[in-house]
């Protein structure tokens, strides 16, 4: 009799698992859809991408990435890419000696700068913006990439400055102590007992800090021109319709993202910490 | 964290006797713990700080760019004139709806979808990949597929599934210009619900098993544990993501900027703001409402960062 009962409700648990599996599955297929709908349709002809109701089994072509790339993106993508691989180097580069500082030998009030960093995060980037493009327009920096690499560093320097220091802060105390009874200089000590406990670390910020500057579009919009404008800014020439143009619209949608795409889809355990700010590992 | 202040320059110094020479000593040493946080320090300052001072000082002064002749102090004429102007109150309030929407609901439905993902199944890695990918899409090549591939009225996705389901007769709403905020608020939820959901999931990942396994033996009920158990260690990442998640979408230009170019009173701040600057070019109205525009920030914020530095705080060593 008991056994009958624990079957019934194993069975009815199982069936209440599958629904939820189920379900999970539904939920994430809605979500990709809108993704998975811009690739189809950048490989159809634009007639075929405007057809409504849709044709799915529409004939796959080039065309669209064909009239994309006509137009002339590369300069953008390449300052895209400048943009982001420097100030995230920049970003490192500064955001290690100051989460060191911050954690392993902390100033005093370390918490004070701690908070001094996250809070120009939640200075709007806006409120900024005038001063800015005043001093561009005054030292002829205006369309010039080096400021939006010294802008993207601002801007991702206190999320770096954060995550380091939350892994800097797993570095053991008794092991750096030992390491300095044991005579090992700075270098060593930060080679061979820091090293590996950060570069994780530092990995999941780099990350961040790319997609970010990547994605960046109003100082991009705002400060730069013909010359340095980047592959966001390039978008925005897509935004008022120019008749059939669905295609290239979404074969540009996918080329400018796809560098975040695959940096994000490699790298899933690094994007949490870094969105985490590292409080999450 | 503030056990940590204490167990470890305190260590450093206690070996350090009294006396003229070791004060001095402690001074170098303090410069030589300094020093590796100056260049970040003075950086920030430089590039974040200085410019919003500027900005200070701006919104007190008559500045329009195409009237140069007519530069002064203007005294608090710009906050008047931006406080009682109607399209500032309405982009005001379209921010705060534009956030709280976003992250609300966001929240509720990156909640969900990390409860459905912190069970076992086949599959689950995909899922969660699937799940990510709208994150990781260029926020305007997002805002760009919303506005032409699925809401548009002639060729958008949404309405050629109505026409499938309903046939030539279907329904073709004008989807942006009969819900236009609304058609923002949707493509936002759709890239920062992923957000959520990863905080909300590692959060969930963190829990203590074996607690929740042994509620579960002495007959706690799967609502209870989930009440008492899993929400109360969930609340900080909560609190987390949702300052976060704000921290952005307060900011949001490129959505607004996209699918409805501001107009249709979806205009936020962030847009009012590059627009009277960008367009009008009236410099000491956009720096008066920016200083607003921080000083709101900064009421939020200050709320906001008391519970962030509590999970922090437990993040422990």
């Amino acid at each position: 009799m008991s056994g009958q009962v624990t079957m019934v409700t194993g069975r009815k648990k199982r069936g209440g698992g599958i629904a939820l599996s189920g379900l999970a599955w539904i939920v994430g297929t809605l979500f990709v859809l809108p993704v998975l709908w811009m690739v189809l349709t950048s490989f159809h002809a634009e007639e075929d991408a405007a057809k409504n109701p849709p044709d799915l089994a529409a004939p796959l072509t080039l065309d669209g990435y064909r009239s994309f790339f006509d137009t002339g993106p590369w300069p953008s993508i390449a300052n895209s890419l400048t943009a982001s691989i420097l100030s995230t180097l920049l970003v490192i580069l500064l955001a290690f000696p100051a989460a060191y500082a911050l954690s392993i030998k902390p100033v005093k009030k370390w918490t004070d700068v701690l908070f001094f960093f996250l809070s120009t995060k939640m200075l709007p980037v806006v409120a900024g913006l005038l001063p800015i493009y005043l001093f561009a327009q005054f030292t002829g920096l205006l369309d010039n990439i080096w400021l939006l690499i010294v802008l993207y560093t601002s801007m991702n320097l206190p999320i770096a400055v954060w995550m380091l220091r939350s892994f800097l802060a797993e570095v053991p105390v008794e092991i750096l102590e030992a390491a300095s009874v044991d005579g090992a200089g700075l270098v060593r000590t930060l080679r061979s007992v820091v090293a590996p406990v950060v570069t994780p670390g530092i990995a999941s910020a780099a990350l961040i800090c790319f997609i970010f500057s990547w994605n960046e579009l109003l100082f991009a919009r705002v400060l730069t021109g013909t010359v340095a404008q980047t592959a966001p800014v390039f978008l925005t020439g897509f935004v008022t319709s120019q008749g059939l143009f669905l295609a290239k619209v979404c074969a540009a949608s996918l080329v400018v993202s796809l560098p975040v795409l695959i940096a994000g889809f490699a790298a899933q355990d690094k994007l949490v910490q870094g969105l985490s700010l590292g409080a999450v590992k | 964290m503030s056990v940590d202040t204490q167990a470890r320059p305190g260590g450093r110094h206690a070996a350090v006797p009294p006396g003229s020479q070791s004060t001095m000593l402690r001074k170098t040493g303090d410069w030589a713990r300094r020093a590796p946080l100056l260049p970040a320090l003075i950086f920030m300052i430089i590039v974040t700080q200085l410019p919003f001072v500027v900005t200070i000082i701006t919104s007190f002064m008559d500045w329009n760019a195409y009237y140069p002749d007519e530069r002064g102090f203007a005294g608090i004429d710009n906050f008047r004139r931006v406080l009682t102007d109607a399209n500032t109150r309405q982009a005001i309030l379209v921010t705060i709806l534009l956030t709280a929407a976003v992250v609300l609901i966001s929240l509720l439905l990156g909640l969900g979808i990390a409860l459905l993902l912190d069970r076992k199944f086949r599959g689950r890695g995909v899922v969660r990949t699937m799940m990510i990918t709208p994150f990781l899409v260029v926020p305007v090549a997002a805002a760009l597929l919303w506005k032409h591939a699925l809401y548009n009225p002639e060729y958008g996705l949404f309405n050629g599934v109505l026409t499938w389901i309903f046939g030539d007769s279907a329904p073709q709403p004008d989807w942006i210009s009969n819900q236009p905020l609304w058609s923002v608020i949707f493509a936002l939820v759709w890239q920062w619900t992923p957000f959520m959901m990863l905080i909300l999931l590692a959060g969930l990942q963190s829990r203590p098993l074996d607690v929740i396994e042994a509620a579960g033996i002495d007959g706690a009920s799967q609502w209870d544990i989930f009440r008492y158990m899993t929400l109360p260690h969930l609340r900080q990442y909560l609190e987390l993501s949702a300052l976060l998640g704000s921290i952005y979408v307060v900011q949001n230009f490129d959505a607004v900027f996209t699918i409805t170019s501001g107009g249709l009173g979806t205009a936020n701040l962030p847009y009012t703001i590059y627009q009277t600057f960008y367009t009008a070019h009236d410099y000491g109205r956009a720096s008066a409402a920016g200083v607003i525009v921080v000083i709101g920030t900064i009421v939020i914020a200050t709320l906001a960062l008391r519970s962030v530095s509590t999970l922090f705080k437990e993040e422990g060593r």
